[in-house]
């Protein structure tokens, strides 16, 4: 099989390491060579991070460049945009409508820009856009949004939903598994 | 089934599973993870030290005792301990001794890209390279084999995207080592100059049994696909390589990048039409080879700028381009920032506010140099806050020493900011230090150090009290002050900054960041009061913005910390 690339992009911060490591379990419990890349230090202070996830027969590099990428999780809008020229041809992005200005919209440098989902949509890209704060909330805690965001990718992978049941229980400490089951059916639930 | 793991929890996995019995670090991106994993094992014992030199030293003496030893840091780090390590080279070890040293090209958590395989070289410490999670474990094993074979210490070096990568692992029981006997033997170990000059040919000649080591070793390694190109190759660039050119080319894969083979060389470019050197960072693989007579393509190719990766590799060797479309419009940056809370906030706005000259150092509050504070004048290294300003003080005297500032983190502080702080009272120069006690390592995400009263395993220790400290070294303005209280740290500052002789001001408030910080409700902006002045937007708070033109806080960042509300000139903002 050809190597897949999964993007997870957001802002420093928003829990992209978790949905990295569920990800990478299901991927390796289907018995894939799998590759995570993860970000950790400076830019992890809210700035803009990004996680590679690839899986397939051999994986060699463990990083996804321009033209690369089969898929783009998003937990913020404008980091959906800013990864979007990583999508291969055909690329599908799923992405959380929550927007977080950064510095230079604080300060007035810069303005948020508009209409992103349109204008992915207007290059071609198949995206999903999904309120997976408000979903979170709802699961008890806005941290949960990476969790919802891996319900809705659950639906568009073709692996059983049990093999990630088994992912969150390897993956997130007890203490939390309740509130992240609920954040992860939530998520299902919107697809 | 294999577990996947990050090059660093593999790494510990192989130290783990060889029987290292000692571990001594400090945190370092991208090396943190292999001392907090190892740390998890109860057979072996780990802790961080104040500083990489310090973890060298002592890992140096546990190896000494006869034990199997390890001390992890990043490429910066090994500076520090470039010390011990250059003469380490020459005592050798009685157990063995591994040290990762962990690169950063790229830059992605560091003040410079340095090659550490430099320091391989100029120390004549042979170097081994993992290019993933599984060489990780295995290379950290064969270190303590060569280093007890050729009783040498051993650097093992990763860089971000391995030690930050995670693959799949093969897991195996613990060989546990006994100590070795140890046996008083000062031509070997006491180093002046009579017995050193007698190391300085056993190092010489170690150096000439490893070259040969390093023309077998199976992790030198030749993939030959009959193809025309080949490529010289290690570590991560080798993953990139295989990934852009597959089977066509060949390959010599280097796991021992000190010292360098010759014979293997000669062997592979004969096998090969087109010879391509792909390594990140410096020529040093390159230059060898062309020092052999052979003719090879490397860094006028490539550079020796940031990270290599498969795209550029195929772009640059076969004139592939990727098929992607951008974005249709320019998007603005997204920078790291201080987060919402950082008690590092309240002591920057006032150093911006009164346009205070800052000496900066390493460490989350480096991000003081950032919009819209934009308050810090020059970071360099660990440490060099106090020192920097106090030559800058000396040299420019009452011009410059009311308006200046070193501002230093805890842990920084204990790692080389101690001995500036000496320099400082002893050297008499009027100098203001703001050490900003956040009573944790934050940067490299939350470890213990001597001042917060936890050792790495998280059992209570020793805590360094920093303000006896500070007198002790001949401080006697000393002072504590609340950053969430923006007038206190106001005054604070001022009235040291007027001072006629150095003071220490010590910005207390933990990092809101930890587990055991209990945070406010979040505040909000009352759209009625709000005047639409901006002025809670100088904080530079990632949780404060505008929306319809007047200020708004994100509930899901805001922990309540309640400096916008002091600043907010018309109680605008709320509980």
């Amino acid at each position: 099989m050809e190597t897949k690339s999964i993007m997870i992009v957001g802002v420093g911060g928003q829990g992209s390491l978790l949905a990295s490591r569920i990800l990478g379990n299901v991927l390796l419990q289907q018995g894939f060579a799998v590759k995570v890349s993860e970000v950790h230090g400076m830019s992890q202070r809210g700035g803009s991070v990004v996680t590679y996830v690839k899986y397939g027969d051999a994986v060699y590099s463990p990083v996804v460049e321009k033209g690369e990428a089969d898929v783009i999780i998003s937990f913020e809008l404008l980091e959906a945009a800013r990864w979007a020229s990583c999508l291969k041809k055909g690329g599908k992005i799923v992405t959380s409508t929550q927007t977080l200005d950064p510095m230079p919209v604080i300060t007035g440098a810069a303005a948020y820009p508009e209409e992103i989902v349109e204008k992915l949509t207007a290059m071609g890209i198949d995206v999903t856009a999904v309120d997976a704060l408000t979903l979170a909330e709802q699961a008890g805690s806005a941290k949960a949004s990476n969790v919802v965001l891996m319900g809705v990718v659950s639906k568009k992978m073709e692996f059983d939903e049990s093999i990630w049941q088994e992912a969150l229980n390897q993956c997130v400490p007890p203490k939390f598994i309740e509130m992240n089951r609920k954040a992860f059916a939530l998520g299902r639930e919107a697809m | 089934m294999k577990k996947l793991m990050l090059g660093n929890e593999a790494f510990a996995r192989g130290l783990y599973e060889a029987g290292c019995r000692f571990a001594s670090s400090y945190p370092g991106t991208p090396s943190t993870e292999i001392t907090e994993e190892i740390a998890k094992f109860e057979e072996v014992y780990a802790e961080w030290a104040p500083n990489e030199k310090v973890a060298l030293e002592s890992a140096l003496g546990a190896c000494f005792a006869g034990a199997r030893a390890f001390a992890a840091m990043k490429h910066v780090g090994l500076n520090v301990a470039a010390d011990p390590l250059y003469t380490a080279s020459y005592t050798g070890v009685n157990g063995g001794l591994v040290i990762a040293v962990a690169d950063d090209p790229g830059m992605h958590s560091s003040q410079n890209e340095q090659d550490s395989r430099h320091h391989a070289i100029a120390s004549k410490v042979p170097m081994l390279e993992p290019s993933d999670s599984q060489e990780c474990k295995d290379f950290a094993m064969l270190g303590y084999e060569i280093s007890e074979q050729f009783d040498t210490p051993v650097l093992v070096r990763t860089s971000t995207r391995v030690a930050h990568s995670q693959s799949a692992v093969e897991q195996l029981p613990r060989s546990e080592k006994e100590l070795k006997a140890y046996e008083k033997n000062p031509s070997k170990y006491v180093m002046m100059p009579a017995f050193a000059k007698g190391r300085h040919i056993v190092v010489e000649e170690r150096t000439k049994k490893l070259i040969a080591y390093a023309e077998t070793t199976p992790i030198n390694r030749i993939e030959d696909n009959g193809a025309e190109i080949g490529v010289i190759t290690c570590g991560a660039a080798y993953q990139y390589a295989k990934e852009a050119l597959g089977d066509t080319a060949n390959y010599l894969k280097l796991g021992m990048t000190n010292p360098l083979p010759e014979k293997l060389f000669l062997d592979f470019a004969a096998k090969c039409k087109t010879l391509y050197v792909i390594e990140e960072l410096d020529g040093i693989l390159e230059t060898h080879i062309k020092n052999l007579g052979i003719s090879c393509k490397g860094k006028e190719i490539f550079g020796c700028i940031g990270e290599l990766n498969q795209v550029m590799i195929a772009e640059k060797l076969l004139g592939k381009t990727p098929e992607a479309s951008a974005y249709p419009e320019q998007l603005p940056i997204r920078p790291p920032v201080m987060c919402a809370g950082c008690p590092h906030r309240g002591v920057f706005y006032n150093l911006a506010k009164h346009k205070i000259r800052v000496s900066g150092d390493i460490g989350c509050y480096t991000l003081g140099a950032a919009q819209p504070l934009c308050a810090m004048d020059w970071t360099i290294c660990m440490g060099s806050s106090i020192s920097c300003l106090h030559g800058f003080n000396k040299v420019r005297g009452e011009e410059s020493q009311d308006k200046s500032v070193a501002v230093i983190g805890d842990s920084t502080f204990m790692h080389t900011g101690l001995n500036s702080l000496v320099n400082v009272a002893y050297n008499a120069s009027n100098s203001t230090v703001i050490i900003l006690d956040n009573s944790i390592t934050g940067m490299t995400g939350h470890q213990q150090n001597p001042t917060t009263g936890k050792n790495l395993k998280g059992d209570p220790a020793a805590a360094v009290d920093l303000e006896s400290l500070c007198r002790a070294i001949g401080i006697r303005r000393v002072r504590v002050a609340d950053p969430y209280k923006l007038a206190e740290m106001e005054q604070a500052i001022l009235e040291e900054l007027a001072a006629d002789e150095p003071s220490v001001i010590i910005s207390r408030r933990p990092c809101a960041l930890l587990k055991h910080v209990k945070h406010n409700p979040p505040l909000r902006v009352d759209a009625e009061s709000c005047k639409s002045c901006k002025m809670c937007l100088k904080l530079g708070c990632p949780a404060i913005s505008m929306k319809n033109g007047k200020a708004s806080i994100d509930h899901t960042q805001c922990v309540g910390c309640g400096i916008c509300e002091e600043l907010c000139k018309f109680g605008a903002i709320v509980k």
